[in-house]
């Protein structure tokens, strides 16, 4: 009797644990009717908030073709992280993404030739591929973007002043400065606070700190550097004294303010001037009207930037596992191509993820905030470049962005002399790091 | 039961397969492979290169020694200040509800929630709240190491006294009331029955707790993360999230993040064997 207890129990066991197997394996899979033998694409996602996009895209695509697709979405802020451990498992993802020259640095052993795909073709310009430096393509950029000071045009009326008295620092400041110091009466403040909490603080110490480089670059005519000079830390004060003096939050606890909370300053009407870019159209549609808003280039105080345009460029590129199988590789091509080409894709990519492709056949999202930004470049303003990706480190980026937070507690030279060595000395010691 | 393991050593086996099986693949392979890839460059598990003990000697380059360092003493003094006062109030706690007054159930289910909430949550609620109290004096959490210390301090106490004061009052209950009454009868006031009965008695539990709350501090990671995020400048910055900060931080210091975490083990196993050591020693038998 005890023995076919003992029995039965183990064998209960046995197979609770090969259910369990089972059961783990079948997860992995996801959609039905889907053929194994065309291949298997599985893209790990940059964008939170585009993966229900494209998880529909993944569904038509297999309903259309049979191809399984999976499509992994890293949650904000762990892509690398995710990354990584994804790409150590057997099916690691086909499709992934680098945000340029650093992100080669660390996946190039897994990123594919693209060079002769069809897909890298259909790019409207060259410029838009990511090429190491024997000139083959390994990644192609998908989405163009654009930040810069979002402006709501209606308190800017109502507090006495026009967009067009905007051209440059000087006159931006001036109007700042008059916004803020009739805050209490207008009941609005100039800019929404450049709040330093995690979720936002990305805002500065990457897409503000990018200005600084952006102008070094430009006047040593250079595109990348191991030694950064700093010599535009200047304008970078300018900017940072401005956001945090004409707000309503009190600069010595920026680190207190959350994205959420900053987001709703400008959509609660409660500041005029918001920087964020294209991407944040979401969160103001339908609190502020299409028609009161414009768009202003960071203006820093540089020499000749009442020419200066919006910040144009992208951080995504698309690569393909090279270390993945040959049937796999196709498949996630041919995905990509139907994507970026086909009516159902190209009305997805523009239209519930509100992106603007580089791409031949691309349309133009619903995005006011784009729009306003193809007319900037159209007016023949001057683009200013993404160089993130020229940025020695994720350390780096801490580096200034804590150095920031502690200027706007005590805004003065010696705090502002750690900006400074946080911006050049660390650049110098950040890649000493990396090669050492 | 033991039987049946006696006469058939096979079902024993049977039967401790899939734990052991569970421990190896969950514990005992992946540390080999970390002391292993803690002398590797590596990105993913696909591409790890042998590199020898430049992963060690980076640790203490330039000022990221330093930050170590300081991150080694933050936690080294937050793990003995919260572990006294962790332990002090649920002791206290402990022996306010294990006395004789009406709701005392009540009472320990209220200080035990806590800890059922998630750290990453509670690093976050907390944050909210205790930002709102330092804005007031132009200071956040992050303003220098001391808020940071003290915020922590706080939320840990908050979130474990409930624990450890079930541990406790389970202890005091053990401990025979005719041994405080005979003290009682013999003279002996209440600080001594403390001291000379109470607390030698329940030994046992406090070196449990000490244990827990010790590890605890030196290991703790979440509430960091979610509370400070390492702080201004890693001036809050623990050790446990000094490591994985140094795992993401740049291309190419994975390997240097796995060698502080090998570090990191041999000091918390020393530490935590030293300190079982001691408090078992005092143990009553």
């Amino acid at each position: 009797m005890k023995k076919r207890i003992a029995v039965l129990l183990a064998s209960a066991m046995l197979m609770t644990s090969a259910l369990a197997g089972l059961a783990s394996c079948k997860s992995g899979g996801g959609n039905s009717g889907a053929d194994a033998s065309k291949g298997h694409v599985y893209y790990l996602s940059f964008k939170p908030e585009a993966d229900e996009a494209w998880q529909e895209l993944a569904k038509a695509y297999t309903e259309e073709t049979g191809v399984q697709v999976d499509i992994l979405t890293a949650a904000s802020g762990t892509y690398e992280t995710q990354l990584s451990s994804e790409m150590s498992k057997t099916d690691a993802p086909t499709i992934f993404q680098i945000n340029g020259p650093n992100g080669y640095a660390r996946w190039k052993d897994f990123c594919y030739d693209l060079t002769d795909t069809d897909f890298a073709k259909e790019l409207n310009s060259q410029d838009f591929a990511f090429k190491d430096s024997d000139g083959k393509t390994r990644g192609i950029g998908y989405v163009l973007e654009t930040y810069g000071i979002i402006v709501n045009k209606k308190l800017l009326e109502q507090s006495g002043h026009k967009l067009d008295e905007i051209t440059n620092f000087e006159t931006l400041k001036a109007v700042a400065d008059d916004i803020h110091a009739n805050a209490a009466t207008n009941g609005f403040d100039a800019f929404s606070t450049a709040g330093m909490e995690s979720s936002t603080d990305w805002r500065f110490k990457t897409h503000l700190a990018n200005l600084p480089i952006y102008l070094e670059y430009k006047a040593d005519g250079i595109d990348t550097t191991k030694t950064i000079k700093g010599s535009a830390l200047d304008n970078f004060r300018n900017i940072w004294d401005l956001y945090i003096t004409d707000a309503p939050t009190d600069s010595a606890v920026l680190a207190s303010k959350t994205m959420a909370e900053c987001t709703a300053e400008f959509t609660d009407g409660k500041a005029v001037f918001y920087q964020n870019g294209t991407w944040a159209y979401g969160d103001i549609k339908g609190k502020i009207a299409d028609e009161d808003l414009a768009y202003l280039p960071i203006y820093t105080g540089a020499e000749g930037e009442e020419n200066q345009g919006l910040c144009t460029g992208t951080e995504n590129y698309m690569c393909i596992n090279s270390q993945a199988d040959e049937k796999d590789i196709e498949a996630s091509l041919e995905f990509l191509k139907w994507v970026f080409t086909s009516e159902t894709g190209t009305d997805a990519v523009a239209n519930k993820m509100g992106f603007l492709t580089p791409f031949k056949s691309g349309k133009t999202p619903d995005n006011y905030l784009v729009k306003l930004a193809n007319d900037s470049l159209a007016s023949g303003k001057s683009p200013v470049s993404w160089n993130f990706s020229t940025i020695p480190s994720e350390d780096w980026k801490n580096g200034v962005g804590d150095a920031l937070t502690a200027y706007a507690a005590k805004p003065g030279d010696d705090t502002w002399d750690a900006v400074k060595v946080a911006f050049v000395d660390g650049w110098a010691s950040e890649y000493a790091k990396i090669e050492g | 039961m033991e039987k049946i393991m006696k006469k058939n050593p096979g079902y024993f086996c049977l039967f401790l397969l899939p734990t052991l099986l569970a421990f190896m693949i969950g514990f005992v392979v992946p540390f080999g492979m970390g002391i292993y890839m803690s002398f590797c460059k590596f990105n993913t598990l696909k591409d790890i290169e042998w590199v020898g003990i430049e992963n060690y000697t980076k640790i203490f380059m330039a000022d990221e020694g330093e930050i170590f360092l300081n991150s080694f003493w933050f936690t080294a003094l937050f793990a003995v200040i919260s572990t006294v006062a962790i332990n002090v109030i649920a002791f206290m706690v402990a022996v306010l509800l294990t006395k004789n007054f009406g709701g005392t159930n009540i009472f320990r289910t209220i200080f035990f929630m806590p800890n059922l909430l998630g750290g990453v949550l509670l690093g976050t609620i907390w944050k909210i709240l205790l930002n709102g109290v330092l804005v007031t004096m132009r200071e956040t959490l992050t303003t220098n190491g001391t808020n940071g210390f003290i915020g922590l301090l706080i939320l840990m106490i908050w979130q474990q006294v409930g624990y450890m004061m079930i541990i406790y009052v389970a202890g005091l209950q053990g401990i025979s009331d005719d041994l405080k009454e005979a003290a009682k009868i013999d003279g002996a006031n209440s600080k001594q029955i403390l001291f000379k009965i109470t607390i030698p008695l329940v030994m046992p539990s406090i070196s449990m707790c000490t244990f827990l709350t010790l590890t605890n501090g030196f290991k703790l990671f979440d509430q960091n993360l979610t509370l400070t995020g390492g702080g201004l400048k890693h001036n809050s910055e623990m050790l446990a999230l000094n490591i994985y900060n140094t795992f993401y931080s740049r291309v190419g210091w994975k390997g240097v993040g796995q060698a502080k975490a090998v570090l990191f083990f041999l000091l918390v196993g020393a530490i935590a064997i030293a300190q079982l050591k001691i408090t078992q020693s005092k143990e009553a038998d």
